[in-house]
């Protein structure tokens, strides 16, 4: 990520080196107050920083390249882990996830977006912008999990669906629109955690549950805020203007009703506790499960269909 | 500070379409086959160029006329666009809104109409591309929806004609919204074994072709209309070429497997009605 676009972070990263250099001196070289005082010191900028971040600045911290992905939360969360691959029609999309897991000592299915780790993995994923065999996949193993039975988890956090001539070729808004229709009627518990950026289309496709949650600083969107700027400002440099106008943060979604809830964040984003988030939003999906334990198939459709039927804001 | 400023400039992507309204004159150029036309004649055709078969865009109130026969009504247009994020970009959303209801004596860009094609009862969704360019905000969603809901309840097919760029950037979330609302709504009408038939024309883009322009029980479009989910410049920019001739136009759906048919505008009416024989006896 740009040190530039960065720069409200670089107090921090300034501190947290600062305290790992004097963490490496041998006990007793009287370091321990200086230590002391800079903890101290990181807690208190980092509230202060992440108090007030505009909503641009949580744009960045949602697309942080440290953030947890999917196969972190798997890793974390889960045991037995298999994933499953392929669309059974034309290919197999890294950019998606899927597979089934124990969680609480049930199986279920998990499906996510992927991003990517390191320039090589992030290529090979294609920076979680999936393609519509990914799409295909993810609907294929929430059919999996219907016929089984069991819960379906999605954690979203993709740019957006990617925009390829390859991709419209074989029908990136058929199988977009085809998820939608299709998690509608699903038969089972759907559960869905914006973990990070919730990209348009791309993320909706992965989006239509019964509990619809989101990371503090993970942002939800009709459209990023660089091509909103463009279209609307016609001025890419406008981002900040357009992340705000667009309404795109986790209480925003809240107070909108998208959302069911908003999990929080350690005071400095997700990457800097990984094993904290995994653990609230491991929490926040068991209790939501809980919920949707005892519904019929008949209510659970019904559920989504009540939940996104409010969506909206019109008169008359 | 870099050494090097970088001097080359942008790649030039292919200018869109000009709007193929037909302006007020005696003649009027095709934009397929650039023969001037006369313009009287172009309305005797259905807009379709009488030498290449070029079809020239025609607002949503043409669309109804050609769809219908006599004798149909208006459902639900009292609704109106609300401003829920206060959006204000170069311009507040609500002086924009504001700006079109006054230009097309119009609340929103979606009619709905309960009547008859060929004397099979329908509901019609119709998208009006004049407003705002045919986005998708809360009230074409939930017009739509309604629409869904109404074709359940008195047991009718539905078909919506699609010409959109897309959902509507300045209702936000709520838009994107929209797709999952109407998607759930024609899950109910497949349930219920009613039809429903897909019309897209030209431009169908964005999340209205990724929600319910792609979901019809059949997906028919008009020649040559522009319809895909990334618009073309997006494509271009993204990949860094130019696009193939004929790229996301209706022959290439299509040729792809994404349509069931490509059908004039002339025949359309006939068509769906054939249809609906079929399927709603």
């Amino acid at each position: 990520m740009s040190t530039e676009e960065n720069s409200f972070e670089a107090p921090l990263v300034e501190l947290r080196r600062r305290i790992e250099e004097l963490e490496g001196y041998p006990e007793g070289s009287g370091h321990r107050q200086e230590l002391e005082q800079l903890h101290h010191s990181l807690k208190k900028t980092t509230k202060e920083i992440f108090g007030r971040l505009t909503p641009w600045q949580k744009t960045l911290v949602a697309r942080h390249f440290d953030r947890p992905y999917t196969l972190d939360y798997v890793q974390h969360l889960t045991t037995d882990w298999q994933e499953i691959h392929g669309d059974r029609a034309f290919g197999e999309d890294p950019s998606v996830v899927a597979g089934l897991a124990t969680f609480r000592g049930k199986s279920v299915a998990i499906i996510g977006h992927q991003k990517g780790r390191g320039t090589k993995e992030r290529i090979h994923r294609n920076f979680g912008q999936p393609r519509p065999e990914g799409y295909r996949k993810a609907l294929r193993v929430m059919r999996l999990a219907e016929r089984f039975r069991l819960p379906v988890i999605t954690l979203i956090d993709t740019p957006g669906a990617y925009p390829g001539i390859g991709a419209e070729e074989r029908g990136q808004a058929e199988a977009i629109a085809r998820n939608l229709i299709e998690m509608a009627d699903l038969e089972v518990p759907i559960v869905a955690v914006i973990t990070g950026e919730g990209g348009s289309g791309g993320a909706l496709a992965l989006g239509v549950g019964n509990r619809v949650y989101m990371l503090e600083y993970s942002i939800y969107s009709v459209i990023s805020p660089e091509g909103c700027a463009a279209i609307l400002w016609k001025d890419q440099t406008k981002k900040s203007e357009a992340a705000r106008a667009l309404k795109l943060t986790a209480p925003d979604l809240r107070q909108l009703g998208v959302v069911d809830g908003v999990i929080a964040e350690p005071p400095g984003g997700a990457h800097t506790d990984i094993e904290t988030v995994c653990r609230d939003v491991g929490e926040t999906i068991a209790k939501a499960l809980q919920e949707l334990e005892g519904m019929s198939a008949e209510e659970l459709i019904a559920d989504r269909y009540r939940k996104f039927r409010a969506l909206g804001a019109f008169a008359g | 500070m870099p050494w090097f400023k970088k001097t080359k400039k942008p790649k030039p992507v292919r200018s869109e379409r000009p709007r193929s309204k037909v302006p007020e004159g005696l003649w009027v150029k095709c934009e397929g086959c650039k023969e001037v036309i006369y313009s009287k004649e172009l309305e005797r055709s259905a807009k379709i160029c009488p030498k290449c078969g070029y079809h020239f865009r025609i607002d949503a109130m043409e669309r109804i006329s050609s769809l219908l026969d006599e004798g149909y009504e208006e459902l639900y247009d009292d609704i109106r666009p609300a401003d829920p994020l206060a959006f204000k970009d170069t311009k507040a959303y609500r002086d924009r809104l504001k700006a079109y209801q006054r230009k097309l004596d119009l609340y929103d860009g979606l009619f709905v109409l309960k009547g008859s094609v060929e004397k099979s009862p329908v509901i019609l969704a119709v998208m009006n591309y004049q407003f705002m360019g045919g986005s998708m905000g809360s009230v074409v969603g939930e017009k739509i929806t309604l629409a869904a809901e109404a074709a359940l309840e008195q047991q009718r097919p539905l078909i919506i004609v699609s010409a959109s760029g897309g959902a509507r950037m300045q209702e936000g979330i709520l838009s994107l919204m929209q797709m999952g609302k109407i998607s759930a709504a024609l899950a109910k009408l497949r349930r219920a074994h009613l039809p429903y038939i897909s019309i897209l024309t030209d431009p169908t883009t964005g999340g209205v072709t990724a929600s319910f322009a792609m979901l019809g029980d059949l997906n028919i479009a008009e020649p040559g209309a522009l319809i895909g989910f990334a618009g073309p410049r997006v494509i271009e920019q993204t990949i860094r070429q130019s696009l193939p001739e004929g790229f996301q136009r209706s022959e290439f759906l299509l040729a792809k497997g994404f349509l069931d048919m490509v059908v004039p505008r002339t025949e359309m009416k006939s068509t769906v009605a054939r249809c609906l024989r079929h399927l709603a006896a």
